[in-house]
């Protein structure tokens, strides 16, 4: 029997000539990254150890996206302590405030994550980086810390699990809309320790972006990884970004899945059959078509996050925004998810439409996501937001509620002042 | 490892904003996230909380975010053990990274209530009702995950450091 693109990887990255779902592994990392939320734990591990020196200080990004600009002095000093430690290693990859992106949209966009790469970040969502062909997961602090100094990584290798989308996206349904659609078909636990692989002419299709949605958003299925074979717009993507930011580390490899790899199960979804969804309170497998929602009044729009803070993402809503003007007494939120974001939405004339329109146009920052900061709710209300969570107390109060969607059902939401369809602005 | 502590029964897919909201992430010690441990499961759950005692949750114990600020604040709080039906990957790896032992049982977790009084036999693989007398069979870790364990922690089995956060008095 064959192997899956993911058994591929980790095979390379381990040195076997086989494996099968189950086998434990030690494996090569390529590349590595930490925030300032989960680092400030490894570096406590790596020093409480006495190590001395990282396995490779160009193969380390360290992050401080959560709570920074800092929003208060324990954040100021988690943030410090990243500062502290890349300086002292000499951590090629540590992004400081201006230059600092949401980690997860900062990495593909600085070529750092690449096909064939081996990737893990103490954070859930670096599954995200599967949109290009690597494998990519999240682990903890400690996990971190020790790859900090071996450069090398326990695993399970995974059952892979197939998921077929077939036929023409319809309006407004973007990468979101899929990945939504299928955390609604298969539970929050329905892809738990396996490899979800993204494939058909749908897919084939879809820009890099929205691939990087519905890689990110993986791990909301409990699944270990993401990943989508690299194809011509993977490599389209991969070496602008290569050329643009890191021109040295160039080298990458594309896998791909054997014809007769081994699947656990396999699932075909008829894309035009999709429509813009919302997940509901309180979990992201509780879908809903978003034309169905009637009479959901909200307080909050967020659009941004690793999810969904893109320069695409950023267009869509503008373009739904344009000439509107945000409903009184809601607030919309629009956090660009880099600073290279930032700028092209300034020189595109984008944040120029969500201020005239009563938006905030923030930072790069996690902020609201995760109930960080710039955007928390108070008891009782209700946002609607482009992020990947909707749990109790995810953006705030514990009896606050956050819906899930893309960035269209979220820009239409805010002149709404209510849940709608796009089509119901434009 | 044997525990006998009362049960604290949780329900499914208890994510880890539940077990430490994101508010508190701003700190680092055990000391400080124990005071809010399982605050959005259950905003007495401190209160009731005795050392000793076991959390008992349902499937997908764990999911959600990576912060090991999850398992940290659960064994700060003096939490002996952890049942569920299921884990999340992460909480999973997190919790026997930094010690926290975590145990399997899809019985244990669908029967046992809360307040019961329970003991654990890690190496047996069981979990007994006091009261009752019922025993429920859990799983036992594979052997590369004991390598771990007997090692104290992965940074231990990484770098055969001295255990710092070994329970064992010296």
């Amino acid at each position: 029997m064959g192997y899956t693109i993911t058994e591929k990887i980790l095979m390379a990255h381990a040195g076997k000539k086989s494996v099968k779902s189950g086998d434990f592994i030690e494996a090569k990392v390529d590349f590595c990254l930490g925030n300032d939320i989960t680092a400030p734990l490894s570096i406590n591990e790596f020093e409480r150890v006495a190590a001395k020196k990282v396995f490779d200080n160009t193969r380390i990004a360290l992050v401080p996206d959560h709570f920074t600009p800092a929003k208060d002095m324990k954040s100021a000093n988690n943030a410090k302590q990243l500062a502290v430690f890349s300086r002292k290693h000499g951590i090629k990859h540590y992004y400081e405030v201006g230059q600092m992106g949401v980690e997860h949209a900062l990495l593909p966009e600085q070529g750092l994550a690449k096909p064939g790469d081996l990737i893990v970040g103490a954070d859930s969502h670096t599954c995200t980086y599967g949109a290009l062909g690597a494998f990519s997961t999240g682990v903890g602090s400690t996990d971190l810390a020790a790859v900090f100094i071996k450069g090398k990584c326990w695993f399970r290798v995974p059952e892979s699990m197939k998921f077929v989308f077939k036929g023409k996206l319809r309006k407004w349904v973007g990468g979101k809309d899929l990945i939504l659609h299928t955390i609604g078909d298969i539970g929050v636990s329905g892809a738990a320790y396996k490899a979800m692989e993204f494939t058909g002419d749908a897919i084939r299709h879809l820009p890099m972006e929205d691939r990087l949605t519905m890689c990110n958003m993986a791990i909301e299925a409990g699944a270990k990884n993401g990943i989508i074979e690299p194809d011509a717009e993977t490599i389209r993507y991969v070496k602008k970004a290569i050329k643009e930011f890191n021109p040295e580390r160039k080298a990458y490899k594309c896998y791909t899945s054997d014809k007769d790899a081994g699947y656990s199960k396999v699932i075909e979804y008829d894309v035009s059959k999709i429509e813009p969804l919302v997940a509901m309170p309180h979990l992201p497998s509780n879908v809903r078509p978003a034309h169905k929602i009637k009479d959901i009044k909200i307080d909050q729009v967020v659009i941004g996050s690793c999810t969904n803070g893109r320069i695409s993402d950023l267009r869509i809503a503008a373009k739904i925004l344009k000439g509107q003007k945000v409903k009184p007494w809601v607030r919309l939120i629009v956090i660009p998810a880099t600073q290279k974001i930032y700028l092209e939405a300034v020189n595109e004339g984008l944040a120029n439409i969500f201020v005239h329109a009563g938006a905030v146009f923030s930072t790069p920052s996690c902020g609201p996501c995760l109930g960080g900061h710039l955007g928390i709710l108070a008891a009782g209300e209700r946002a609607i937001a482009t992020t990947n969570r909707n749990f109790v107390g995810r953006m705030g109060h514990p009896q606050s509620e956050v819906y899930l969607s893309n960035a269209a059902v979220a820009a239409a939401s805010a002149v709404k002042g209510r849940i709608c369809h796009p089509e119901d602005v434009i | 490892m044997k525990y006998k502590g009362k049960v604290h029964k949780f329900g499914n897919d208890i994510n880890t904003d539940l077990i430490i909201p994101a508010r508190y992430l701003h700190m680092t010690t055990a000391e400080e996230l124990a005071q809010h441990c399982m605050e959005d499961a259950d905003v007495n759950f401190v209160k009731k909380n005795k050392p000793g005692d076991i959390i008992v949750g349902g499937d997908n114990f764990g999911c959600g975010s990576s912060r090991e600020h999850a398992p940290i604040a659960i064994k700060g709080a003096g939490v002996s053990c952890v049942i569920a039906a299921s884990y999340a990957r992460i909480f999973y790896r997190n919790a026997i990274n930094i010690g926290l032992p975590i145990i399997i049982s899809q019985a244990a977790s669908k029967e046992l209530h809360d307040g019961e009084m329970i003991e654990v036999d890690t190496e047996k693989g069981i979990v007994k009702n006091v009261k009752t007398g019922k025993t429920y069979a859990s799983d036992v870790f594979p052997s590369f995950l004991q390598k771990i364990i007997k090692a104290d922690g992965l940074m231990n089995y990484t770098t055969g450091a001295k255990p710092a956060r070994s329970k064992k008095k010296k």
